[in-house]
């Protein structure tokens, strides 16, 4: 059914994905298909790394961490923003295209009042993408 | 598991550079919670004590006006008479500071590490240059400045050169060429090396301390070599506390200074009625503007409409060019930068000179004014400039620009003047700058007189505008970033918080009066950040002697 997931990570806040990564390996052992774990970052030094090369090499640990513990086949993909709070649908988009993947299966907020001014990441990534896009809630 | 981060994403590995270890963490002292449906993630103590004492500073000039009025108008001529050799030696050394960083080996680090590639290409690089700080100033003073020094009849004649007029108005004909030259030159002076240098030292700190460092980006990161891990605490509060302070009235004040010149240019073009309502209109029209462009994002808004600007306002500048005659403003654009050369050391010189009027009134107080905007133009510049060597960084903040505002005025200038020499009786410009002073009308008195008055005036105020709106949102982005204690990715209700305040603060303002009383108060702020931009070109020199050592 599907060839490649691709997972969206924030390294910041993993404690809130935890149901969507765990939804992201399920699927990925189940159509025994690798799966693309996408954190974005800025070249701007973040509370996670000093530059994008430190933010690349935590990702790497975090992908095989989790991969080893669910037994998937799993790959990093540091993504680079200039601007990261507006930019991070964007960046998500274009990945899509760099991993090649063919489902997404990201995290996103319980919708509120504001999601009528400007929209949640998940559902305008499953508005614009031309693949699959599954969104979990928290 | 595979690994496909080397040629995806990331741009190449980033090479050496020497970060400074330190125990503080980005964020570490940030307070990220939600308040109904916006997420927050704000620096504690600096988002709270900039914003209550902004509130404040407004709440104190609405309440008693006359008194904050009175205490400014003579603290800003106080401080920039009294410290008038101050400033002009700061300046002088930061012009120095940075023509020997070009030619020294330390020109060859890369702003964030050695292998990497600029975030920007030139144009739109050049284009946010322009565009944060100085767009608006350009088209405020290209026409008013030049004018100015070529008649002023109030005595403030750069190193005392001749009138071209007599008292009580007539030509005099031999002394035009020194006026004329005189003119250009010291024009020139205020908006070529020196200014551009404020900017490029403050920038450099911040590119060299976020980029190669690894450091926040936030002002007091510049600070490190300096006052070491004291820059997590107080110290750094203060800092960056009076940066946000400094930049949002300096983005308000100006606002509503703008809104009342884009005023007083739509009643002189158009005749719409100039009262305080139109002007609050502009304001929140502008700040609507602004509000799109940084929800948009770096890219999206703030790239893509300082391009906008800058194609409008070359068409502009050629217009002018041939419409004024390309050939007698093309001779004096090459007679004004001789000129420049030869009379930069005796402007720069704060000894032994009488024209006080010029030397106070406008150097010194050009650059408080320089200095106070340069935490915000630095931190935005820096923020776009990663991936450039330390060379061709100065070069193209201090030289290019330099050319491009030299050009500008003797442009604007020189067509104002041919314009003055041509019919000093009838001339609009004459009328609005020498004969009354009406600083607003002077671009649209210039343009007046010029074919297509009405499509180019227009033109000029919607460039007046826009550059308003790149200022506003630049400033919005640089804000939230200090008051996020460096974080980039910040929630996007901050920004549109700083930016609709900004918008606010201009309106209360406005309404209220006190305008003045506060942009004296942040060009006030130049002097104590003077003394930390000197202390900034010794962290930077220290930083790129360890940066050199370590790869």
């Amino acid at each position: 059914m599907f060839k490649r997931i691709m997972a969206p990570v924030d390294l910041a806040h993993v404690d809130g994905l935890r149901r969507a990564l765990d939804c992201a390996a399920d699927l990925a052992r189940h159509y025994d298909v690798p799966v693309s774990y996408v954190g974005v970052t800025s070249s701007a030094p973040s509370q996670l790394a000093h530059n994008p090369e430190e933010f690349g090499e935590k990702l790497k640990a975090f992908v095989s961490s989790e991969a080893t513990s669910h037994g998937v086949n799993g790959t990093a993909h540091a993504a680079v923003s200039h601007d990261p709070t507006t930019d991070i649908d964007d960046a998500l988009m274009r990945a899509i295209d760099e991993t090649g993947a063919d489902l997404v299966v990201m995290a996103s907020h319980v919708p509120n009042a504001l999601d009528y001014i400007w929209p949640s990441n998940g559902g305008k990534l499953a508005e614009h993408a031309k693949c699959s896009v599954m969104v979990v809630r928290p | 598991m595979s690994d496909e981060t080397a040629n995806q994403g990331i741009p190449a590995p980033e090479g050496a550079s020497q970060i400074i270890e330190t125990d503080y963490k980005i964020g570490q002292d940030n307070i990220a919670t939600q308040i109904g449906p916006f997420g927050l993630d704000i620096h504690n103590p600096v988002f709270v004590i900039s914003g209550l004492s902004i509130v404040a500073f407004v709440a104190y000039a609405l309440m008693a006006p006359d008194q904050a009025g009175e205490f400014f108008g003579w603290l800003r001529p106080t401080l920039t008479s009294t410290f008038d050799w101050f400033f002009l030696w700061s300046a002088n050394i930061f012009v120095i500071f940075c023509l020997i960083l070009i030619v020294t080996p330390y020109g060859s680090v890369r702003l964030g590490g050695e292998n990497a590639t600029p975030d920007y290409g030139y144009a739109g690089w050049f284009a946010m240059l322009f565009a944060a700080g100085m767009g608006i100033g350009l088209m405020f003073f290209g026409v008013l400045e030049p004018v100015y020094y070529f008649g002023t009849p109030w005595g403030d004649e750069p190193l005392g050169v001749v009138r071209p007029f007599t008292e009580d108005g007539a030509l005099i004909e031999e002394n035009i060429e020194a006026a004329r030259r005189m003119a250009l030159a010291a024009t020139s002076y205020h908006w070529a090396l020196h200014p551009w240098a404020i900017y490029a030292v403050v920038a450099l700190a911040l590119a060299l301390f976020t980029y190669n460092k690894g450091l926040p980006l936030t002002i007091r990161s510049a600070f490190y070599p300096i006052f070491g891990e004291r820059v997590w605490g107080w110290t750094g509060h203060i800092i960056d506390t009076l940066a946000v302070f400094a930049t949002l009235f300096g983005l308000a004040t100006s606002l509503g200074f703008g809104a009342q010149q884009a005023n007083a240019g739509l009643e002189f073009v158009y005749g719409v009625p100039n009262n305080v309502t139109v002007q609050v209109i502009l304001i929140i029209a502008i700040t609507a503007v602004a509000l799109i462009s940084v929800l948009r994002g770096l890219d999206g808004g703030v790239k893509l409409l300082s391009e906008i600007n800058m194609v409008i306002a070359f068409v502009l500048l050629f217009f002018v060019l041939f419409a004024a005659g390309a050939g007698t403003i093309v001779t004096e654009f090459g007679k004004g930068i001789v000129a420049y050369f030869q009379e930069v050391i005796p402007l720069s010189n704060p000894h032994g000179r009488e024209d006080t009027g010029y030397m106070q009134g406008w150097t010194a107080f050009y650059w408080a004014w320089w200095i106070s905007w340069s935490p915000f133009v630095g931190m935005f510049i820096a923020r776009v400039s990663r991936g450039r060597t330390v060379r061709e960084f100065v070069i193209c903040v201090l030289i290019i620009p330099s050319l491009v505002c030299m050009f500008w005025m003797a442009v604007f200038g020189g067509a104002a003047i041919e314009q003055v020499i041509a019919d000093p009786s009838g001339s609009a410009v004459k009328a609005q700058v020498i004969d009354s002073y009406n600083p607003p009308l002077s671009l649209f008195a210039m343009l007046g007189e010029l074919p297509l008055a009405g499509i180019t005036s227009t033109i000029g105020i919607i460039l007046v505008i826009v550059f308003f709106v790149t200022s506003s949102d630049s400033g919005s982005l640089v804000i939230d970033t200090i008051t996020a204690g460096g974080k980039v990715d910040a929630p996007v209700p901050q920004r549109v918080f700083w930016c609709t305040f900004e918008g606010l603060v201009a309106i209360a303002l406005l309404i209220g009066g006190g305008l003045g009383a506060l942009q004296a108060m942040v060009i006030s702020t130049g002097l104590p950040f003077t003394i930390i931009l000197l202390l900034i070109c010794w962290a930077v020199f220290k930083g790129l002697v360890e940066e050199r050592r370590s790869t």
